[in-house]
């Protein structure tokens, strides 16, 4: 089987002369769990960000291989560039969750790519959509909390849907932007928990955007290390020693 | 290097919160206008005495209130009532789109440059000029009042909708759209959720001020109590005058009670029955699925 996702000299800059990201070339396979570490405005963020189109890569190129045959995310556009989105979920940072919207209305948002505006609009989402919803809230542990309104969660329970509704996608990928960074540590390995096992239960790889290098190695079947835009460091866990800390995050008087 | 234990010199700070010159100029510049003002319009004190003469009189003649031509009332003040209701429903359908498409963080500059113009044209003008000028296009009667409290509506309605689509939170926006939704379910699942509290209050204010204005209309002909109104005026009917005024009075009163009905119907969750129990808002607590 070839590769899930395929990055070829993937650069990236804001602004003309100074890329953010300068040629990434990466392959994720299976279903690898993949940490990227790295300092912050390394370009970690925007990586992530340029495989589902929320950023415009400037050159290079993203082959996504799903089921469906195989696409260039860099090349497509409108309705292409939202089918090829269909398939690729997104874990964010702070959630990003609809506040004013209940949980379920949260999750069924997953599934919004594969309706018209009108069904949208009266609510009318497929019965096997809402069931496999429900599923999936038992599942991430808030069967009970379907009508409870998004904004009257905590942080970890905010995740938690945050993950169902990327599930709700049946993506092909998923991507995770720092999903731990807002909680506090016992909440955060419970969600790499989830995330981890989720993504092994559906067969997907996951890409996570971490800070946490103990929490990394202690998920990841793989690392990426990342410094100035490019990647430093690819393989496993255990390679990962002191002198390459080093050379990702610079300085030493942080390692214990 | 001589003590250097040594204090450094107070350094001279600049009294804090001092008027700057500019400002006293210019509150003095403010002063002088007002005096050569009141002084170009003979606003003096004896005027101000004599009117109160006058002001005696007009009142006494007022009470007691005439209610005997309520037929001409009634009809006057449904005519407005419909008038408002009218305006509002129509000015809100049309204001939407053309609030929606005015935001800057949502649309290109393309279609919010039209949107905006149109917006501000609509709000540019007081409503009374504006039924004077439907008057003269659509002739006497309720439409030019319908017309022109639409025109009012939609300069207002459609202002603060864009203003607060501007104000919302990216981040839910985005996240929508990473799942692959199209631009149309964007709006609807994470544009609207949030706006849709704000946009409530703006259609009840809305609804309100159209209640007083289509009072008003009428004073120019364009349908409603206020050309009632008028005439009772001009026939020195200052009992009758009373009598429309506290009618008015009423309506408003009214009209202002269902808004606030409407807005803690929509944006506290309340439903009718807990709103006439008087409970305090609050957050109905989770339905546990069955």
């Amino acid at each position: 089987m070839s590769a899930a996702l395929s990055i070829k000299g993937l650069v990236k800059s804001y602004r003309a002369g100074h890329p953010v990201l300068k040629g990434i070339d990466l392959e994720i396979s299976g279903q690898e769990v993949t940490a990227i570490i790295g300092p912050s405005g390394t370009g970690k963020s925007t990586l992530l960000r340029c495989i589902n189109r929320l950023v415009e890569p400037s050159a290079g190129q993203i082959t996504l291989n799903t089921a469906q045959g195989s696409v260039d995310l860099t090349r497509v556009r409108g309705a292409a560039l939202r089918h090829a989105r269909r398939h690729i979920g997104m874990v964010f940072q702070e959630y990003n969750l609809v506040e004013r919207l209940t949980v379920m209305e949260n999750l069924l948002t997953g599934r919004l790519g594969y309706l018209p505006a009108w069904k949208a609009w009266f609510r009318s989402f497929k019965a096997e959509d809402i069931e496999q919803a429900y599923q999936y809230l038992d599942t991430v542990g808030l069967g009970d909390f379907a009508s409870q309104r998004a904004d009257a969660l905590s942080g970890g329970q905010r995740q938690r849907v945050g993950i169902a509704r990327a599930l709700m996608q049946a993506p092909a990928i998923l991507l995770a932007d720092e999903p731990t960074s807002s909680l506090d540590p016992k909440t955060s390995v419970e969600i790499m928990e989830l995330l981890t096992a989720q993504a092994k239960a559906q067969q997907i790889p996951v890409m996570i955007n971490m800070h946490d290098v103990e929490l990394a190695k202690r998920y990841a079947t793989r690392l990426i290390g990342m410094s100035g835009g490019e990647v430093v460091y690819d393989g496993p866990a255990a390679g990962l020693d002191h002198g390459m800390l080093k050379r990702i995050y610079g300085g030493e008087s942080w390692i214990v | 290097m001589t003590t250097a234990t040594s204090t450094p010199a107070p350094r001279a700070h600049p009294k804090p919160f001092s008027m700057s010159l500019k400002a006293k100029c210019g509150v003095l510049l403010g002063v002088l206008y007002v005096i050569y003002a009141s002084a170009q319009l003979d606003v003096t004190l004896a005027r101000f005495v004599a009117g109160l003469g006058h002001a005696a009189t007009f009142l006494n003649r007022m009470f007691p209130p005439n209610f005997e031509r309520y037929n001409l009332l009634i009809k006057g003040l449904s005519e407005s009532l419909e008038i408002a209701v009218l305006a509002s429903t129509l000015g809100i359908f049309l204001a939407l789109p053309l609030g929606l498409l005015g935001a800057r963080n949502l649309m290109p500059g393309w279609a919010s440059w039209p949107a905006r113009t149109i917006v501000a044209f609509c709000r540019a003008l007081h409503p009374v000029i504006v039924a004077i000028l439907f008057v003269k296009a659509v002739g006497f009667g309720a439409l030019a009042g319908i017309l022109a409290l639409t025109v009012a509506s939609i300069g207002f309605i459609g202002k603060l909708f864009t203003e607060s689509i501007e104000e919302i939170s990216l981040k839910q926006v985005e996240a929508v759209r990473a799942t692959g939704a199209s631009f149309a379910n964007v709006i609807i699942f994470s544009v609207l959720p949030q706006v849709f509290p704000r946009f409530i209050g703006f259609c009840t204010y809305q609804f309100d001020s159209n209640l007083r204005n289509s009072t008003m209309v009428g004073i120019v002909g364009a349908g409603g109590i206020g050309g009632t109104l008028f005439s009772a005026f001009q026939r020195f009917d200052y009992d009758y005058v009373c009598a429309i005024l506290i009618s008015i009075i009423t309506l408003i009163m009214i009209g202002e009670l269902l808004a606030n009905v409407i807005r803690r119907v929509f944006l506290d969750n309340l439903t009718i029955a807990e709103l006439f129990k008087g409970k305090p808002t609050y957050l109905p607590p989770p339905k546990v699925r069955p």
